[in-house]
């Protein structure tokens, strides 16, 4: 790790000069993955804009019927405040399933977000890896990639993005907010995490030294009914091998609105739109439930190691949204 | 013990006794007559509640510099060039060791336990880079920080040349390998035998590369005073780790001292390793006490690992599951710099016989880092191949697994022709199936549903050496009554300490509270390491030696002078005047597990072992050895894998996050339960316990994911995607 | 302008204050058992990946190895020094030494440490993966076996103590408030 300055923000128009347009400077909260990464030589940054002090760490309904997530709020606070579990359970569900409860209570909303890959050849800076030193290869494509995107890849990257908590907000139309030194911005999460394209280098459409400030929800009744699944190597304080974030609104027996989106295939969390309109005003059966699946995954392209995660991903999805239709049944 | 009111009103125990260290009952008052075979807390327990127990890394030295080692990037070749004048500037940075400075070492020895260095240990001895991760460099500074940052910025320079890691059960370039075995054991006529056999299992089965991974990374700190070099350091065996560097660095053992008071586990990865070597170099370039602390990733090349097998297996058996042919043959790999076998196919030349029976222990050598001893060193692995092929044996029979087993107890050793020292595995599971509810037990796989889960239940035997070795231990009669052991053995968690204080009593006629035992110091002589299930029981043997000759010095009513009175034993005669015969624990594993077939998740639900391990001296401590190694092998049976990148020929995912082991969701209620297992003809009574809880665990996992599924998995560990693919490799 | 690497920072230490110059890339645990000799918090894998290095930061249980130093200035830090009350152990201390939550020993502060957050999330009616409805209107949910080893599943034991770890939670949950609370006294004089 390089020697680096430090200074801590107290308020946002602080923090933002403070980090001005420096690209060798980044914004520290939690700290459980930038630190980690500074460990492994991943992240070498010359100067630290500590930002978890800020006040951005409270979490409020809108007058809308949304909430508002403040950046700096932990992911045990998110998890465990009464709007998130009574309005949004898929939220609270993805985040309990991440990572553990020390460091829920270290890693922000604003953090969780902009976390790097786990792919391992990201992390092991001796190696190639074009997300890292862009133009030294993909090892993965040809590599150990059981844990790897089936959707939305390129040659230049198979990388999976690794957040539970973006999955869910991903499924709930979460917007991100943020500040720069020019204007405020905003951008829906679909938006948010760039293509992987030839640049998986640049994961995110945040303009340079932006800073997250908020993510809200829009109203979504459907979440009364919704939850989150992951399936990974490990039963707890693992990485997802695949997950599915869903809400499902049932009317006699047909289904009237669905939520869905995918966990651990892609470079972001993967909005299964094609499944939704598939799955829009059709019979909320197992059937159903299998062709949307089907109609999302004819888009996978499996390496080597990954084709179980077609299977894998379809048979979660009609799972998931069985129990979802039954608990609405009852 | 007393139980005192605390002053909030709270009862709670203390330890006010005048004599003695912590020692405190779970329950009961203490026996007065004999400690062995009642629960006791750990004498140093309140240390390690408290964080005052001090492991290696974690001892102050004055004028401390901190080394950390730089590992090649390259699988095969050559070091070039190492830029060091570079580092050497930046801040901080006190010296950097490499090929070109290092002082020479002496590696052509055999050590305590019969083996020549693996020169992993040896390091900076030349331009020769063998594998990816192997130790090039040394940066010494004045703080951790700035020797990472420097170790990090040190440009070394290769010659690369092509590397092979591949390793696969058709290779060609393999030869036969002893380890502490015979390679080969062979009788009958196996081929004959087969073809006229009613019933034919042939399967191959294969495990992969494991880590030991102690919580504790390795840690060491040397100093040189004058000539007397003096290593704090995290090993299981302290005279062990002595007479390596007295050898590697050409020093008489007697002026070299190495202290390993508390140890974070070991399970066969902490001996001489090349931090400990490194730190005792750079130690004297720099003439200052030098730490060196491997990263958790370092340990992935660094600290050895259990090498993957591939294992084959062909049982062949009359109709009622009388084994005609045993035939058991196991490919494992190591480093073209030392050689190292996993010595799985010994496993049936205890415990199944055949009339033909072959066993085999193949090697080939690629370019990776050196395997050495993990837990339950071929048994482990072994036992997952053999015990499942047992149970499609079962199956193809239509025996019950049990019955299959006990239709083949052996009456002698199956290769040796030895009389068995006890051999309870009966006991064990005829306790362990009324425990389990096994008679309930339907034996038709795939048919048992609650909710999204498929249930199921297995079972398979165990066993393990109980083997000793000679150690040597001193007691002290002090003058105010109390007695004080010495002896060189390590408790990596064994709860080897508390052990030793309660054999001790008994041996000494006298209350746990008046001995104190002292180990993890060279300085008490040679000792067995904690290592092979023989720690305990070789420790125990030189104690009671010593506390029996003690008991006749002292004559009753007369006082102890103030220097007490203090007698040495040593177990060498003794041991070498044992019987010759088979002698191991035994054991039997039951695992029922719930696998969702839509996304492949195995949970192993419940788990009970029932062991047939000699006298078991602590009760309360006994019970986390038998389970924790049961718990090994559930993590063994779905979680641990090491990858290795076929192109850049080294680990991919080497850390805690890559590679899996069990944590608390995984790990339901494990039970473990022991049977009487008495040899009225052995001088000691006590067996190992570190190892045999892992055998056959993994198997019994395995047994039951086929009996809850009807899929058999073959390959460990039965991931999501290897269940989701029907078993076969995703 | 030169960058400024180091500073002087003050932590607040189980009721003590230390002042101490660090470099900026001093993590937290690295600070404790480097600089203040207080080496009970273990370091197991320095990458937030085993829990080993488990403290409690104003009451939460944080990963130190994570946390840098002088990002922890100003705030209450625990360690499982500061957790007996003189002889008398914390009650969680207490049920790990008398059900033996341990082997080695390496891993235990960090369980310790972090049963206590455990049981400090739980009463303040947090919910867990392990938990089968989440909703506020479930209300809390049962301290059971299954709930306990989802919570404490950021804490790795390689020896596998995990089945007396479970047992010894449980335990100390039975002595209420105190289980879940690091008794700290109050303020002293700055130390160094």
């Amino acid at each position: 790790m390089r020697e680096f300055g430090y200074r801590r923000a107290s308020d946002v128009p602080g923090a933002v000069a403070l980090l001005g347009s420096d690209p060798d400077a980044r914004y520290l909260a939690g700290g459980t993955n930038l630190v980690d990464l500074m460990k492994t030589g991943v992240e070498r940054p010359g100067r630290l804009v500590d930002v978890r002090g800020l006040p951005l760490d409270r979490v409020e309904a809108t007058p809308a019927g949304g909430v508002r997530i403040g950046a700096t709020v932990t992911n045990s606070d998110l998890a465990a405040h009464p709007l998130i579990r009574d309005r949004y359970p898929v939220l609270a569900q993805a985040v309990l399933a991440g990572a553990s409860g020390q460091l829920r209570n270290m890693a922000t909303v604003g953090g969780n977000l902009l976390q790097r890959t786990r792919c391992a050849y990201f992390a092991d800076a001796t190696g190639p890896c074009n997300k890292r030193a862009p133009g030294s290869g993909c090892p993965a494509v040809r590599g150990e990639n059981r844990n790897h995107a089936i959707l939305g890849a390129s040659a230049q990257c198979v990388a999976v993005h690794p957040s539970d908590m973006a999955v869910a907000l991903a499924a709930l139309d979460g917007v991100v907010h943020y500040e720069t030194a020019q204007r405020p911005g905003e951008l829906p999460l679909g938006w948010f995490y760039l293509p992987v394209a030839d640049t998986p280098h640049r994961e995110t459409a945040l303009p340079p030294g932006a800073l997250i400030t908020d993510v809200t929800l829009p109203p979504a009744p459907v979440a009364v009914r919704s939850r989150y699944r992951k399936v990974r190597e490990r039963a707890s304080y693992a990485f997802a091998v695949g997950s599915v974030a869903a809400a499902l609104d049932v009317r006699d027996g047909v289904v009237r609105e669905v939520r869905l989106a995918y966990g651990a295939v892609a470079s972001r969390p993967w909005r299964a739109r094609a499944a939704e309109r598939t799955l829009t005003g059709a019979p909320a059966d197992a059937e159903s439930f299998a062709a949307a699946a089907d109609a999302e995954l004819a888009a996978a392209r499996p390496l080597s190691d990954n084709g179980f995660k077609v299977t894998l991903m379809r048979n979660l999805t009609v799972a998931v949204l069985s129990e979802l239709a039954e608990e609405g049944a009852r | 013990m007393t139980t005192t009111e605390a002053p909030s009103g709270h009862p709670t125990t203390t330890n006010e006794a005048p004599l003695g260290p912590t020692m405190t009952t779970t329950a009961a008052p203490l026996a007065p007559v004999r400690a062995v075979g009642t629960g006791h807390v750990r004498v140093e327990g309140r240390d390690k509640v408290t964080g005052a127990a001090r492991y290696a890394g974690e001892v102050p030295f004055a004028e401390l510099a901190h080394g950390w080692l730089v590992l090649s990037t390259v699988a095969l070749g050559r070091i070039r060039d190492i830029e060091a004048d570079a580092v050497l500037a930046l801040p901080g940075v006190l010296a950097v060791l490499d090929h070109r400075n290092a002082p020479p070492l002496k590696t052509d020895y055999v050590g305590l336990l019969g083996t020549v260095p693996d020169p992993t240990c040896a390091v900076f001895q030349s331009d020769r880079v063998p594998h990816r991760g192997w130790p090039v460099a040394l940066v010494v500074a004045e703080t951790s920080e700035q020797a990472r940052e420097a170790a990090e910025a040190l440009v070394v320079h290769y010659e690369q040349v092509p590397h092979d890691v591949e390793f696969t059960g058709d290779r060609h370039d393999t030869h036969p390998a002893d380890g502490h075995m015979p390679a080969v054991t062979d009788k009958g006529d196996l081929e004959a035998e087969l073809a006229a056999s009613a019933v034919v299992v042939d399967a191959t089965y294969t495990t992969p590369e494991e880590h030991h991974h102690p919580m504790e990374p390795h840690a060491a700190t040397a100093r040189w005073e004058g000539d007397r070099l003096e290593v704090v350091d995290s090993n299981q065996g302290s005279t062990w780790v002595v007479g390596e560097l007295a050898n590697l660095f050409s020093l008489d053992p007697a002026s070299v001292r190495v202290r390993s008071e508390h140890v974070g586990g070991g399970f066969g990865s902490k001996g001489v390793r090349a931090h400990q070597v490194a730190a005792v170099m750079a130690s004297g370039m720099v003439g200052r006490p030098v730490r060196v602390v491997l990263t958790r990733r370092q340990m992935f090349t660094l600290a050895g690992h259990r090498s993957p097998t591939v294992q084959r297996v062909r049982l062949g058996a009359d109709a009622d599951g009388r084994l005609r042919a045993l035939d058991h043959r196991s490919l494992s790999r190591t480093s073209t710099v030392y050689e190292f076998v996993e010595p799985s196919a010994g496993v049936a030349r205890v415990m199944y016989d055949a009339d033909a029976h072959h066993t085999e222990n193949r090697l080939v050598r690629l370019d990776v880092p050196s395997p050495t001893w993990m837990r339950a060193p071929g048994e482990a692995p072994g036992s997952f191949a053999l015990e499942a092929a047992l149970d499609e044996l079962a199956d193809k029979c239509g025996i019950d697994p049990i019955a299959l087993r006990l239709r083949n107890e052996p009456e002698v050793g199956p290769v040796s022709g030895l009389p068995f020292a006890g051999r309870n595995l009966r006991a064990c599971f005829e306790e362990g199936a009324h425990r389990f509810g096994w008679d309930r037990r339907d034996p038709r796989p795939g048919v048992r549903r609650e909710g999204r889960w498929l249930l199921g239940t297995g079972t398979a035997a165990a066993s393990f050496g109980a083997g000793a070795a000679p150690s040597t231990a001193s007691i002290t009669a002090e003058a105010d009554g109390r007695f004080t052991v010495r002896i060189a053995a390590a408790d990596i968690g064994t709860g080897a300490r508390t052990a030793l204080t309660l054999v001790a009593a008994d041996a000494l006629h006298v209350p746990p509270e008046r001995v104190r035992v002292h180990l993890g110091d060279s300085a008490f002589g040679p000792a067995m390491i904690a290592g092979g299930s023989m720690g305990t029981r070789s420790w125990s043997w030189a104690v009671m030696a010593a506390a029996d000759e003690l008991r006749e010095r002292l004559v009753p009513g007369a006082a102890i002078p103030a220097g007490g009175i203090t007698v040495r034993s040593d177990t060498t005669a003794a041991i070498a005047a044992l019987a010759q015969k088979e002698r191991h624990s035994f054991g039997a594993q039951f695992a029922e597990v719930a696998v969702d077939p839509a996304t492949g998740e195995v949970r192993v639900r419940r788990m009970l072992g029932v062991f047939a391990a000699g006298r078991i001296v602590n009760p309360l401590t006994a019970r986390g050895q038998f389970t924790g190694g049961m718990i090994w092998g559930i993590s063994m049976a779905l979680h641990e894998e090491a990858a290795r990148d076929a192109t850049s020929g080294g680990p991919v995912g080497a850390d805690l996050a890559g590679y899996h082991v069990a944590t608390h969701a995984d790990v339901p209620r494990v039970e473990a339960y022991w049977v009487e297992d008495d040899d009225p003809d052995d001088p000691v009574g006590i067996k190992g316990i570190g190892e045999i809880g892992i055998v056959g665990a993994a198997a019994a996992v395995a047994n039951a994911v086929w009996h809850a599924t009807g899929v058999r998995h073959r390959s460990l560990p039965i991931r999501p995607d290897r269940v989701l693919t029907g078993g076969r490799d995703a | 302008m030169a960058l400024v690497t180091s500073s002087v920072i003050t932590l607040h230490i189980n009721g003590e204050r230390y002042s101490l110059p660090v470099d900026h890339r001093t993590t937290l645990l690295d600070a404790l058992r480097e600089r203040l000799d207080l080496t009970g918090t273990k370091k197991g894998c320095d990458q937030g990946q085993c829990g080993a290095c488990t403290v409690l930061v104003d009451g939460r249980r944080t990963v130190a190895c994570l946390q840098l130093a002088i990002a922890a200035e100003g705030r209450e830090i625990t360690t499982v020094e500061g957790l007996a009350d003189g002889d008398r152990l914390h009650p969680v201390q207490q049920a790990f030494l008398d059900l033996d939550g341990y082997q080695c020993g390496y891993c235990t502060p960090g369980q310790i440490c972090s049963a206590i957050g455990v049981l400090a999330e739980h009463a303040a009616g947090w919910p867990s993966a392990a938990s089968a409805d989440v909703r506020p209107a479930a209300g809390p949910p049962p301290l059971t076996a299954d709930e306990i080893r989802e919570r404490m599943s950021g804490n790795l034991c390689r020896c596998g103590a995990y089945t007396s770890i479970v047992e010894a939670v449980a335990r100390a949950a039975e002595s209420g408030p105190a289980s879940r609370t690091a008794v700290v006294p109050g303020p002293k004089e700055p130390a160094a």
